[in-house]
């Protein structure tokens, strides 16, 4: 099964990659930029039996390892389920 | 003078102050000074500025007793970091602080922003950084955490120093299960400043403005100061941290560039970083420092997300921000320089003359507190201090009673995590950046050069807890012997000392008794060494479940050389030289690695004779300076024979060393492997050791043996290993056991 | 001669180049402004080492559109020479002045060493002073060395001499072990088709003093310079 993961940094807190992206898309003329979070996407296949045991790995190997919830959200989709 | 609560804020209350880590009595003080109820923000404002983080309450009295004065000395404490002299118009600013708690919780962002706040430190003083150096502790090497927090602390301090190009020049790391649930993480910074370009954090002038630069405010790091740094933790930790602090280098960059050119227009009257406890710190320091008042308006201050409330605005901890007070007209001047390295400076205050600070949102004051309220008539605590029932040992059971033979022995020592080759870390420092690294890390001490000199600079960073464990005056007094050994055998005379001290709980007799005893020790040697302690940090309440950390004052040493050329270094250079060991005492394997690695029944630390440190020191920086000796080195942990094989381990051509001792057969260990006493290993042509002597005298140099060009180490008949094999442990050990290379 | 060392915000070996050339070689050197379009009559320009804007989304993407860039990509157009050692050397893959791209090292940290580089083509303005086969033990410090690029480009740059310098051992052997952060073709250096343009990872402008750790072995590609425009 295939997992897509999307990491971000968290609300709140200081984005410096998304901060210095956000200028240089600015000072390049690209208008409209309202502010710019860079994070990770990471994607996984992994042997699940059902949707609902690939998502609670993805959950647990999130919390673990890709993500580091004290300053990073994540998010997934789990497909060919 | 009132202040307003606003729509919706908590009530205060006496169980309101307790959840900020005040006391009843605290709580009671400070609504006598106010003579009201504080406000919410005032309660948060009050619990920071009193916390032990900040005001030092349950130390301050007893760091009284440390020698802060000397002729060198051009600056000092009450500033945000001293500074020496060190000639030709030049002064070192230094200053080594704490990022305990927070490297815990988030390794990689708590060691980085504590590499910068350390460097704010030092800019802020005027003085570029020129060098960086830390002192790690980790728990035991096998313990389940130790390497995800070694690799998190040592990618953040190199991620974060790489990047502002400053290099990490020297540090000691060192893996103990005293530190499995504490680990400690100082850091250290050195600076260079012309004397006359130092700047002041002494506010001047009512009416002069008030400017914030740097990265907007977020709700990073909100108590960070009062809850997690003045607090043992414990279960309910996870629930008190705050939002981390991320650290953006490249923003340091910038603030250092501009700062610096900032300042050379002479428009700054004062300047601070907004460190712990941000704005409410920085501001009443500045404005306590100079007697005056100062009057914020929150609703200036730059924010990264909307409505943050005057509450969290006052306590973020947000980084790469500083706080500077303008002359008053010349605002426009600085706004171009920060400009043009696209930083914006907003005036967000002004300095007032009624000794108030105040802070204003939505045209309404939230604060008004007394200045001297916040800082200089914060509590002080004379805590009870006493010593333990049972001497406190960092080590509990005894493993293996006996030792092994003496080459398998060293071989051992050769490989522990705390005496092997620590190049897997500092390959990931970069060392060589602003080209003025002479000496860099895997050497006694580091040296860098001064530019458009002849002078340059030796520096070390040492501390010993299981010495101080088992005798907390005598810890302390030999970790400073041990600085200043390091920078004399590079060849620099000891300057001055800024000290980091890690404790316990405080509140804890025993623990309060660890603390008074070191600083008496640091004191004393500080006045044997003519050292003056310029700077220094606390840090208090490492402990967990009421587990205590050994006492762990860390001690950095700055040295002066007139030439740099005259520097010595640790290895030998050339076949044939006379190997000449100088001690002041005999040594101990109490305490010692070889104690840890194989428990031995080693009891009680030999007393320390500062005198003859003294002359030991001397004799050091005679040698040098003279131009008597190719290679002196300090015997650290492992002792002499580890020493000895060090010595050997020239990148530049391997040599060896052939040394009689004379030992007995089967008590050999205490002078192989023990520590404690201080000891040098020195080379030089056998025509210069009665020169030497007399630099020496009274102390006895002893020749044991001579450098050879056979790539082999011989104590008498013990040991007699080949050189490159035990390089190669030493080498591989750390690198392996991480299972990288 | 006249040099130009571009100073973008987060550059740090700016100044350690400025230092060389000036204190140690006596040259005319200039701080170019990121800013600025103009290259101040300069006619070999360094874009040094460091952490350009932050370093922040790729290494060099973002430095390489500042205004500066577009009067050296002119400057390179037509013939002028160009340095650029290693955030220099991103900065330069990434505008496309030279061919392919450097990412993390192998190792996955940043690496600070001291390296020993073997000189492939000693017929170029960058290398002119040396002899092929010399060997020049030089500092390097960065997290994102690794050279590669297509296996067919790579084939070029070969054939037509593009690789100045390459990672060896002592011995002046291609060792895995000598090659720190597994480059391909364990290339440290690299110049453009028409040899006007270098890059390099490891750090000239710090190995210009016998006292200090980086040695003095990078006064010969500088000397090469000033030789090949005298």
């Amino acid at each position: 099964m295939l997992v897509k993961v999307f990491v971000t940094p968290r609300e709140g807190i200081l984005d410096p990659q998304g901060r210095a992206t956000e200028g240089a898309l600015r000072s390049l003329g690209f208008g409209g930029v309202n502010s710019v979070r860079v994070g990770r996407y990471i994607v996984l296949d992994i042997d699940a039996p059902t949707k609902a045991a690939a998502e609670e790995a993805a959950k647990k190997m999130c919390e673990q390892l890709l993500a580091n919830p004290l300053i990073e959200d994540y998010r997934f989709e789990v497909e060919g389920a | 003078m009132s202040a307003v609560s606003l729509p919706g804020e908590p009530v205060v209350d006496v169980v309101q102050a307790r959840a900020h880590g005040l006391t009843e009595g605290e709580y009671a003080a400070i609504e006598r000074c106010l003579g009201r109820t504080p406000t919410f923000t005032e309660l948060g404002v009050f619990s920071v500025m009193w916390s032990e983080h900040c005001s030092y309450k349950s130390s301050r009295k007893h760091l009284r007793m440390l020698p802060m004065r000397g002729p060198r000395v051009a600056g000092g404490p009450g500033e945000n970091a001293g500074a020496i002299d060190i000639g030709d118009g030049w002064v070192a600013v230094f200053k080594i602080e704490s990022h305990n708690h927070p490297s815990f919780v988030e390794p990689y962002q708590g060691a980085a922003t504590g590499v910068g706040g350390i460097l704010r430190d030092i800019f802020t003083m005027g003085a570029r950084p020129i060098a960086s150096m830390n002192s790690l502790k980790f728990g035991s090497f096998d313990h389940p955490r130790t390497r995800y927090l070694l690799s998190g602390v040592v990618g953040g301090i190199g991620g974060y120093g790489n990047c502002v190009g400053v290099p990490t020049v020297a540090g000691e790391v060192m893996f103990d299960a005293a530190y499995n649930a504490n680990i400690l993480v100082n850091a250290f910074c050195l600076g260079l400043a012309r004397r006359e370009e130092l700047q002041s954090a002494r506010a001047r002038g009512a009416g002069n403005p008030v400017l914030y630069v740097g990265s907007a405010t977020g709700r990073d790091g909100i108590h960070g100061a009062s809850l997690l740094a003045s607090a043992e933790f414990d279960a309910e930790s996870a629930s008190k941290r705050p939002t981390v602090q991320v650290g953006d280098p490249f923003t340091e960059k910038l603030l250092i560039e501009a700062c610096l050119e900032a300042m050379k227009t002479g428009a700054i009257v004062a300047i601070q970083d907004m460190g712990a406890a941000g704005l409410t710190s920085s501001s009443s320091e500045m404005a306590g420092r100079g007697g005056l008042g100062i009057e914020l308006d929150l609703d200036r201050v730059p924010l990264r997300e909307p409505g943050l409330t005057p509450y969290e605005i006052l306590l973020s901890e947000s980084q790469e921000r500083m706080l500077l007070v303008a002359e008053r007209g010349r605002e426009g001047e600085l706004a171009a320089v920060f400009e043009k390295w696209d930083l914006h400076a907003v005036t967000v205050g002004r300095i007032t003359d009624d000794a108030r600070w105040r802070a204003l949102y939505c045209g309404r004051v939230v604060a008004d507190i007394p200045v001297a309220s916040l800082s200089d008539e914060a509590p002080v605590y004379d805590r009870p201090a006493a010593p333990p029932a049972m001497p406190m040992r960092v080590r509990g059971t005894k493993k293996r009673p006996v030792a092994p033979e003496p080459g398998a022995a060293l071989r051992a020592l050769l490989a522990s995590p705390n005496i092997c080759s620590r190049r897997w870390v500092y390959r990931q420092y970069d060392w060589i950046v602003q080209s003025n690294t002479v000496v860099g890390p895997g050497s006694d001490a580091a040296i860098v050069r001064i530019k458009g000199s002849r002078r340059g600079l030796a520096m070390k960073v040492d501390s010993n807890p299981r010495m101080c464990a088992i005798d907390p005056y005598l810890g302390a007094v030999a970790t400073v012997c041990e600085a200043a050994r390091n920078v004399a055998c590079a060849g620099a005379r000891p300057a001055g000392i800024t000290n980091c001290l890690n404790y316990g709980n405080p509140e804890r007799p025993e623990i309060m008794w660890q603390l008074v005893r070191g600083i008496e020790g640091l004191r004393d040697a500080a006045i044997a060494f003519e050292t003056p302690v310029i700077s220094g940090n606390v840090s208090l309440y490492n402990e967990t479940e009421g587990r205590a950390i050994p006492p762990t004052p860390t001690i950095a040493m700055v040295g002066v050389f007139e030439d740099v050329e005259r520097r010595v270094t640790q290895c030998f250079k050339q076949p044939g030289d006379v190997i000449l060991v100088v001690s002041t005492a005999p040594p101990s394997l109490a305490g010692s690695e070889f104690d840890a690695l194989f428990g031995t029944v080693a009891e009680g630390l030999e007393r320390i004779d500062l005198e003859r440190e003294r002359k030991l020191i001397e004799g050091l920086v005679g040698c040098a300076e003279g131009g008597l000796v190719h290679s002196a080195h300090d015997v650290a942990e492992g002792g002499f024979a580890v020493a000895l094989a060090e010595a050997c381990f020239n990148l530049d051509g391997i040599f060896g060393a052939e040394v009689e001792l004379a030992l007995p057969l089967g008590g050999a260990a205490e002078a192989l492997f023990g520590e404690g006493a201080s000891t040098v290993i020195i080379s030089a042509p056998t025509d210069r050791i009665e020169a030497i002597g007399t630099l020496f005298s009274p102390l006895e140099i002893r020749p044991i043996g001579r450098v050879s060009d056979r790539a082999r180490l011989r104590i008498d008949s013990l040991i007699d290993e080949d050189v490159r094999g035990l390089m190669a442990v030493y080498e591989e050990a750390l690198a392996g056991r991480l299972g990288a290379k | 001669m006249k040099w130009g060392v571009v100073s973008f915000p987060g550059s740090l070996d700016d100044a350690d180049a400025l230092y060389a050339l000036r204190e140690v070689m006596g040259q005319d050197a200039t701080r170019l402004w990121h800013k600025d379009e103009r290259l101040m009559g300069a006619q070999c320009i360094i874009l040094p080492g460091g952490f350009s804007y932050g370093d922040y989304l790729r290494c060099g993407a973002i430095a390489r559109f500042s205004p500066i860039m577009k009067s050296i990509a002119r400057f390179a157009a037509d013939g002028g020479l160009v340095i650029g050692t290693c955030n220099g050397f991103q900065i330069l893959c990434e505008a496309r002045l030279l061919p392919g791209v450097l990412v993390r090292n192998r190792s996955l940290s940043f690496i600070c060493d001291r390296v020993i580089v073997r000189v492939e083509n000693a017929r170029t303005p960058f290398t002119c002073a040396t002899r092929a086969g010399d060997l020049l033990r030089l500092p390097i410090k960065h997290g994102e060395g690794r050279y590669v690029a297509p296996e067919d480009e790579i084939r070029q740059i070969e054939e037509r001499g593009q690789v100045l310098l390459r990672y060896v051992d002592a011995s002046g052997a291609e060792t895995d072990e000598a090659n720190p952060n597994g480059s391909m073709h364990a290339i440290a250096g690299i110049a453009n088709e028409r040899f006007n343009v270098f890059g390099l990872m490891p750090h000239p402008e710090h190995a210009v003093e016998k006292m200090l750790v980086g040695g003095d072995d990078g006064l010969k590609l500088f000397h090469s310079v000033i030789e090949s425009v005298r």
